[in-house]
């Protein structure tokens, strides 16, 4: 869905664009192939290291982890499991309902979501690639901030 | 050759794991590669037209009118496209990196950019919908509502941590990107 729409557009704009100005169009292809190679050295790495950490922490694991009684601690390790893996959102979403469904708790489950949606471990060296190590880290060190009292609001409210 | 493994060294650590892993127990190793698998194709489906519709954007806007309508002193104008840009997309954090990247480069305020990706990363309209029925309505719109007003004061403090001179550098390191 979301790939449908952001190739048709790009192809549709691109057509545009090459009807109105063809050495502009190229100059753009130029400049999006560029960034794409330069990308390409520091996402390998990164999904490597995301398919390791979950092949090593599977989602029955990740429950566990989180169950109903595990407090403050599920509540970090949510935060935690979170902020290192990576994943689409329509994966991570229907995950957190499995993981609510195999005892999981709602704040350990929303720390978990939110972290994963907003705080990049694995993809830190892209981030600090891009705009550096303060820009960086204090966005992440936000981000994890808001996602506990997100997830305290979740525990007050629900 | 000594660049390459320069460049590649984490990557050549994580493959040394895996075969670690397929030596222990094959299944590990291809389902870690099968999830790696699975994230490149992902990306595939977001990266490249992403960066097209950045390099069109690159040409075709020019700065005046980014500092215009994202600029300093664009107030809620710059507020509000900060805010559509970040949730009418529903990629990966690591997509709207580039996407922030060319925001500044092309003179939008730091905070606005600082907002945009924090809407990216927690409030998706195209994913609303699928995130209610996964998670609940008032899952939903408890973290919808709470991440964005976060993020709205995280940003005006992230932007006001940085130093001018640090702008400055960001800048200048996005220029050589």
């Amino acid at each position: 869905m979301t790939t449908t729409i952001f190739y048709s557009s790009a192809v549709l704009l691109l057509i545009i664009s090459f009807f109105k100005d063809r050495a502009k169009t190229q100059k753009a292809l130029k400049k999006a192939w560029n960034s794409f190679l330069k990308l390409i050295p520091a996402i390998v790495p990164m999904v490597l290291f995301v398919g390791i950490a979950l092949t090593l922490v599977s989602p029955e694991i990740i429950s566990r982890l989180l169950g109903e009684s595990s407090g403050l601690l599920g509540i970090f390790a949510g935060a935690t499991l979170g902020s290192i893996a990576m994943m689409p959102s329509f994966v991570a979403f229907p995950l957190g309902q499995n993981l609510l469904n195999n005892g999981a708790a709602y704040p350990q489950v929303a720390v978990f979501i939110a972290t994963l949606m907003a705080v990049g471990i694995s993809t830190l060296s892209i981030e600090v690639k891009y705009f550096g190590r303060k820009f960086t880290l204090l966005r992440n060190i936000f981000a994890l901030v808001a996602s506990f009292i997100f997830a305290f609001l979740i525990g007050v409210i629900l | 050759m000594k660049s390459f493994i320069n460049t590649y060294r984490f990557s050549l650590v994580f493959l040394m794991i895996i075969l670690f892993m397929a030596l222990i127990n094959l299944s590990l190793a291809t389902n870690a590669l099968g999830i790696a698998f699975d994230n490149i194709l992902t990306m595939l489906g977001v990266i490249p037209p992403i960066f097209i519709l950045i390099g069109l954007l690159d040409v075709w806007v020019p700065k005046e009118t980014m500092i215009r309508y994202m600029g300093d002193s664009s107030g809620l104008v710059g507020l509000f496209f900060a805010f559509l840009l970040g949730a009418l997309a529903a990629g990966p954090l690591y997509a709207a990196f580039p996407v922030a990247a060319i925001l500044l480069k092309k003179g939008a305020r730091f905070a606005y950019v600082l907002f945009f990706l924090g809407t990216w990363t927690s409030a998706k309209i195209p994913l609303l919908l699928f995130e209610m029925t996964s998670l609940g309505v008032h899952f939903t719109l408890i973290h919808v509502s709470s991440m964005l007003v976060m993020y709205f004061i995280g940003s005006v403090l992230i932007e006001k941590a940085l130093q001018p001179h640090e702008k400055k550098a960001i800048l200048l390191r996005l220029n050589t990107i």
